[in-house]
C-alpha cells in the first residue's frame, strides 16, 4: 500500500514537473529540504516524547495507570472490542484521545505511539495493522478536538476580531469526520486482511 | 463553555506534571529514576521514527513542488465549483491530509489576503480545523512499530477527511454566508 503511494507521489511529481516546465533544481532543493524538516520535527519530538514517557512511567509505577484502566474499561471496550480486559494500552489510548480533545497535539503523539507499541505486543501479524490499530489511527487522523488551538492562534495572529468564532463548526466537523471514519473502519475491516 | 474548556486545556498539563510525581512520591516510588527510565524509552521511539518522517516528507515535498497538486486542483475545480465549493479552498482540501505545514501555510496566506473575518477566511479556518494530517499520522504511527500493511486505514482516514470537509463547508455556508 505505502509502497505504491510513496512511489506514486515521487514518479507522478517528477513527470508533472517535466510536463509543466518546472526547474529541476527547485525540485532537488525541495526534496533535500524535506530531510532537514524531518530532522527538525524529530528533534522536537525527542524532547516531548522523553518528558511524556517519563511522566507516564511514574504514573505506571505508582499504580495510577491500573486504577485508571478499571475506570475507563467500558469506554475503551466500546471503541476497541478486541482489546483484552485492563490491557496496558488502555491508559495511553485514553490520554491520546484526551490530549487531542483538548487541542494538545504535542502531548497526543507520545501517547499515541506508546499505545501503538502496546497494541503491537498483542498483534498476531507483526507487519500488518490490527483492527484496534486502525481504529486508533482513524480517531487520530480525523482530528477530533474541542479546542482547535493552532487555528485559533493563527486567526488571532492575523488580526481576527473573534478568533474563536469557528470553534462550534470545527467541533461539529471533526466529530462528523470521526464518526464517518469509525463507521468506515468497522465496515471495511472485514474486507481488508 | 468555550472559556471553561480553554482554561482547562491550558492548566491540565501543569496539573498532571504536579500531581503524578507527587502521588508517586507519596507511594514511596523513586520518581526521578522512573522518569529517566521512561524518558529513555521515549527518546528511543522518537529516534526510531525519524526515517519514516523523512521518507514521507520527501515524497510529499516532491509532489507539492512539482506542480502535480496544481494540476489536480485544475482538473477537479470545475466539478467542485459546480457543487458550490469556492476555488480558493480546493488546494487546501488536497493539502490537508498530506502536509500539516503546507496546509497551515496555505491557510495563513488566505487569512492574510482576505482577512480572517471574511467568509473565505472563516471557511479555510474551518476546513483547516476539520481534520488532521492523515498521511503523516499513518506513516509515523505505523512506522514506529514496523507495520507495513495498513489495510483499510488509509481509506477510512480519507473518508473521515472528506466528511469533515463537507460538513465544514456546509456549516460555513449556513452560518457565515
Amino acid at each position: 500500500m505505502l509502497n505504491f503511494i510513496w512511489t506514486f507521489f515521487i514518479v507522478l511529481g517528477i513527470i508533472c514537473s517535466i510536463i509543466m516546465g518546472k526547474s529541476g533544481e527547485a525540485l532537488t532543493n525541495a526534496a533535500i529540504k524535506a530531510g532537514q524538516d524531518g530532522i527538525e520535527i524529530c528533534l522536537t519530538l525527542i524532547g516531548v516524547m522523553a518528558i511524556w514517557m517519563g511522566i507516564l512511567r511514574i504514573a505506571e509505577k505508582a499504580g495510577l495507570v491500573e486504577s485508571l484502566a478499571k475506570f475507563i474499561e467500558p469506554f475503551i471496550r466500546w471503541l476497541f472490542p478486541e482489546l483484552p480486559s485492563k490491557h496496558p494500552a488502555f491508559t495511553p489510548i485514553l490520554f491520546n484521545i484526551s490530549a487531542n480533545l483538548l487541542g494538545l497535539g504535542n502531548a497526543a503523539t507520545p501517547f499515541g505511539l506508546k499505545a501503538m507499541e502496546e497494541l503491537q505486543k498483542i498483534n498476531n501479524r507483526k507487519n500488518t495493522a490490527s483492527n484496534s490499530m486502525c481504529t486508533l489511527l482513524v480517531i487520530n487522523t480525523s482530528g477530533l478536538t474541542l479546542v482547535p488551538a493552532t487555528i485559533i492562534a493563527l486567526r488571532s495572529a492575523t488580526g481576527s476580531k473573534n478568533p474563536a468564532e469557528i470553534v462550534g463548526i470545527t467541533i461539529i466537523s471533526t466529530l462528523t469526520a470521526t464518526i464517518v471514519g469509525l463507521l468506515a473502519d468497522r465496515f471495511l475491516r472485514n474486507k481488508f486482511h | 463553555m468555550i472559556g471553561i474548556i480553554s482554561f482547562f486545556s491550558k492548566w491540565v498539563i501543569p496539573f498532571m506534571f504536579m500531581i503524578i510525581p507527587l502521588l508517586g512520591w507519596l507511594k514511596g516510588i523513586d520518581v526521578y529514576e522512573a522518569f529517566i527510565d521512561g524518558a529513555k524509552e521515549g527518546v528511543k521511539t522518537a529516534v526510531r521514527i525519524l526515517p519514516y518522517i523523512v521518507s514521507m516528507l520527501f515524497a510529499i515535498s516532491i509532489f507539492r513542488t512539482s506542480g502535480a497538486l496544481d494540476l489536480l486542483v485544475q482538473i477537479t475545480s470545475p466539478v467542485l465549483n459546480f457543487w458550490g465549493i469556492p476555488g480558493e479552498c480546493i488546494p487546501l482540501m488536497f493539502l490537508r491530509p498530506l502536509s500539516g505545514t503546507g496546509a497551515l501555510g496555505y491557510t495563513t496566506e488566505i487569512l492574510n489576503t482576505y482577512g480572517p473575518d471574511s467568509f473565505l477566511g472563516r471557511l479555510v479556518s474551518c476546513i483547516q480545523g476539520s481534520t488532521d494530517t492523515t498521511f503523516y499520522i499513518l506513516t509515523v504511527y505505523f512506522g514506529s512499530v514496523g507495520i507495513k500493511r495498513f489495510r483499510h486505514s488509509v481509506f477510512a482516514g480519507l473518508a473521515a477527511d472528506i466528511a469533515g470537509f463537507i460538513m465544514a463547508i456546509m456549516m460555513c455556508k449556513i452560518f457565515f454566508q
